[in-house]
């Protein structure tokens, strides 16, 4: 339960903001994130942010799969 | 689409697989709980990739699926009100309840709107000041907060005109209750994302320490899912369980607190009737008496009679995992996503749904 | 005081008489048109294709463009698609009463640029007011005649084994640019409809080979349901590569914001070929060196298999089965 889609901050106002996500952009509450801020990429769920998206723990998942993919083109 | 796409290249999809491959040892069942893995799973034909070693089989994380008839009647009934609108996530629409669906209910006259959003509710619910805006709540505790959230927005925005009809339900009971009735034996358990992203991972650790079952907490892309995988496996092979988050850009041990805590304000656990399960106590959300006058249950008196459900479908089986859709005599002949005949088959994440859409995974 | 449409206007007297005359001959303006008998007469040569269609799309201005110009573009797409030169539509307009003539008047002025870029005419038409609320503000039927040249022939169950299966742009853009202003779920974007008539360019791909076995438009139900019917009017297995699909970010997004799949969403300028391998590449070229095909890509093969199925690779190489829409696309959260 499940559909969520990451977003950026774009405007914040309160309780409300802008998201914007691969070029579209809609208004969202971030009622559920008030540490939310400009720049901050968030999960979004039927038009709430239900959690902050963790940058750095993305970036390294990215690079655990560089290096397994790296290994497997080796190993072929 | 950034945070998306990254996490669907093929090329990192190959070494987690690769990766797969190489570990697994040991016949392992694995048991995706979330319907929104289901589908990741049949979409990207990830059984076929599989080892033969490996074993997928789906749980009841679908709160479509899941939601029982009686309650379905009961939206049903709600939206024959004069002057009501009902508004609701488009997965409810054209699940059959007893006599009708909310789609023919609308067909019929009734004012049933699908909205995104619960703000989207709200909105309408604004704009239509001498009508009554029943929003159905479905969905586990990755809505409940947004749902609780819009309850306190019309508390605070003085809108007299909202209610919500309560369906939520929550995960760790449910699986519990799975695990304790022994019908499935998992090697492996993959938990629900979202979910875990409002609750955090600790509510998963009785998984691990009680019954001994492995669980990764992942995400919903390719990668996510062939990497929750990977890390089952790794644990399977190590004769290890215990609970570990493969989702750490959406998920923290302790979720979000925040976002529980207004869960909580709103809503306290009560006892709620899964279908094809039966009634488990503590496994539902109620709203609290403080926000009673936002309780569609109390402000509404309606009739929905006898709940009926269809004999042919096997959903319940299908939700414990004792059977797969395969396994149904009406698969594919009587019940089709046109001619639905339970909630699996008409829940864009139910497994029937998938299966019969992309194919069992085994060919296509 | 702003003029609206009345009762009136339908009833075949002064009103509606001097309505035909202002809103439609003056602007439609077209000699066979301006006799305004009861039946247009025309002369046609050969083969013909005849079409019909009726529109209904809600809300009627849209970003990209408006229920006039989809009128038309549909219809002719419809005729190209037949492999025929779309020549004459009718235009039959169903009208809510209260439709303010400022947006009569702008559906009408779509209808003469969309008919003027497809090179067509309207030359009959029929206009009805109905009671507020049996109508949602308008609805069209058009329909279109056109002429198919000797030696073409396009039929849905003309796919063989060996063929490969071309794309001419982008999906969902229609689909999508529609539903982002749809109450309860709007979203801003600076996406627009992809709606266009494809007869020029269908006339040059035909050119480059009148060898091409299908044509289609994959307007309702999107891709997946238009090579479903070829699958299985020409009883034949149909097998397209995921990575090979074009679609754009803001569609790829809100089809994801909203559990939508863009396989199904609706086109309203794209066209699905299907040609002999032989032919491939000069039906390329020449869909490229058109307007509404500079993105044209080879997105899939006619296989050998099981007949009427139609399967996707997934980029991970494993397979699975794309089945034709069922029921509403429905916006979800599961």
């Amino acid at each position: 339960m499940c559909l969520a889609i990451p977003a950026r901050i774009e405007r914040v106002d309160g309780h409300e903001a802008e998201v914007s996500m691969g070029g579209i952009t809609r208004a969202i509450s971030i009622q559920l994130t008030p540490g939310a801020k400009l720049g901050d990429y968030v999960i979004v769920h039927a038009g709430y942010a239900i959690n902050v998206l963790d940058q750095q723990e993305a970036l390294e998942t990215l690079q655990l799969f560089e290096q397994m993919a790296k290994l497997a083109e080796e190993e072929a | 689409m950034k945070f998306v796409s990254e996490f669907r290249d093929p090329k990192a999809a190959k070494g987690l697989l690769a990766s797969i491959h190489r570990r697994s040892r040991t016949p392992a069942r694995l048991m995706e709980f979330c319907g929104g893995h289901t589908v990741a799973i049949c979409r990207n034909g990830v059984r076929q990739a599989l080892p033969d070693t490996i074993d997928m089989v789906s749980g009841p994380g679908c709160p479509v699926c899941v939601t029982a008839t009686a309650d379905l009647d009961k939206a049903i009934a709600m939206a024959q009100i004069p002057d009501v609108i009902i508004a609701t996530f488009g997965d409810m629409m054209r699940v059959p309840g007893s006599q009708t669906s909310l789609e023919r209910a609308r067909a019929s006259g009734a004012d049933i709107r699908v909205v995104y959003s619960p703000l989207d509710a709200l909105a309408i619910a604004q704009a239509n000041p001498d009508r009554q805006v029943v929003f159905l709540g479905v969905g586990f505790e990755t809505t409940a907060p947004a749902i609780a959230a819009s309850i306190l927005t019309a508390d605070e925005k003085e809108i007299r005109n909202y209610s919500v009809l309560s369906l939520h339900k929550l995960c760790p009971p449910v699986i519990r209750a799975l695990l304790e009735a022994g019908d499935v034996r998992l090697s492996g358990l993959i938990c629900p994302g979202h979910v875990s992203a409002v609750i955090g991972s600790r509510p998963w650790a009785f998984i691990a320490s009680e019954f001994g079952i492995p669980c990764v907490v992942t995400g919903f892309e390719l990668l996510d899912v062939l990497h929750g995988i990977d890390r089952l496996t790794a644990q399977v092979e190590a004769g290890e369980a215990k609970v570990e988050i493969a989702y750490g850009r959406g998920v923290k041990r302790d979720g979000n607190p925040a976002a529980m805590r207004l869960m909580e304000q709103v809503f306290e656990p009560a006892p709620a009737e899964w279908r094809g399960i039966g009634t488990l106590p503590e496994s539902g959300l109620r709203i609290r008496s403080d926000y009673q006058r936002f309780d569609a249950e109390c402000l509404f008196e309606i009739d929905p009679g006898v709940p009926h459900d269809q004999t042919d479908c096997i959903c319940g089986d299908i939700l414990r995992g004792t059977q797969t859709p395969l396994d149904c005599k009406s698969f594919g002949t009587a019940c089709t996503p046109e001619t639905p005949i339970g909630p699996c088959m008409v829940s864009s994440e139910g497994s029937c749904s998938a299966y019969y859409l992309y194919g069992d995974g085994n060919h296509a | 005081m702003p003029e609206e449409i009345l009762m009136a206007h339908g009833d075949g007297g002064k009103l509606a008489r001097d309505l035909v005359a202002k809103a439609f001959v003056e602007v439609l303006a077209n000699p066979i048109l301006e006799r305004l008998d009861d039946s247009a007469v025309v002369e046609l040569n050969g083969r013909t294709a005849f079409t019909t269609d009726s529109y209904v799309v809600t809300p009627i201005f849209f970003p990209g463009g408006d229920i006039g110009k989809l009128a038309v573009c549909g219809t002719v797409n419809d005729l190209a698609t037949s492999g025929a030169r779309p020549l004459y539509l009718s235009l039959s307009l169903i009208i809510e009463e209260g439709l303010p003539r400022e947006d009569l008047d702008r559906v009408i002025a779509s209808v003469r640029e969309a008919a003027d870029e497809a090179g067509v005419v309207v030359v009959t038409g029929d206009t009805k007011v109905v009671d507020r609320g049996s109508a949602d503000k308008l609805y069209i039927n058009t329909a279109g005649i056109g002429e198919i040249p000797e030696g073409v022939n396009i039929a849905g169950d003309a796919a063989r084994p060996g063929d490969l299966v071309l794309l001419s742009g982008s999906l969902g853009d229609h689909g999508i640019a529609v539903m982002s202003q749809r109450e309860g779920i709007a979203f801003s974007t600076r996406l627009t409809s992809d709606c266009a008539p494809l007869n020029r360019m269908v006339s040059k791909m035909l050119e480059a080979s009148p060898r091409i076995h299908c044509l289609r438009d994959p307007t309702r139900g999107g891709l997946a349901t238009t090579l479903n019917e070829i699958a299985h009017q020409s009883r034949v297995r149909i097998l397209i590569e995921e990575m090979s699909i074009p679609v754009k970010e803001e569609v790829a997004s809100a089809c994801e914001m909203l559990g939508l799949d863009p396989l199904y969403m609706a086109n309203e300028g794209k066209l699905v070929a299907v040609v002999p391998a032989s032919d491939v590449e000069d039906v390329l070229q020449a869909m490229r060196r058109s307007r509404y095909g500079e993105e044209a890509v080879i997105v899939g093969e006619v296989v050998l298999g099981e007949p009427g199925r139609v399967a996707m690779r997934t980029r991970l190489g494993t397979t699975r089965i794309v089945d034709m829409l069922s029921g509403a696309a429905l916006p979800r959260i599961c």
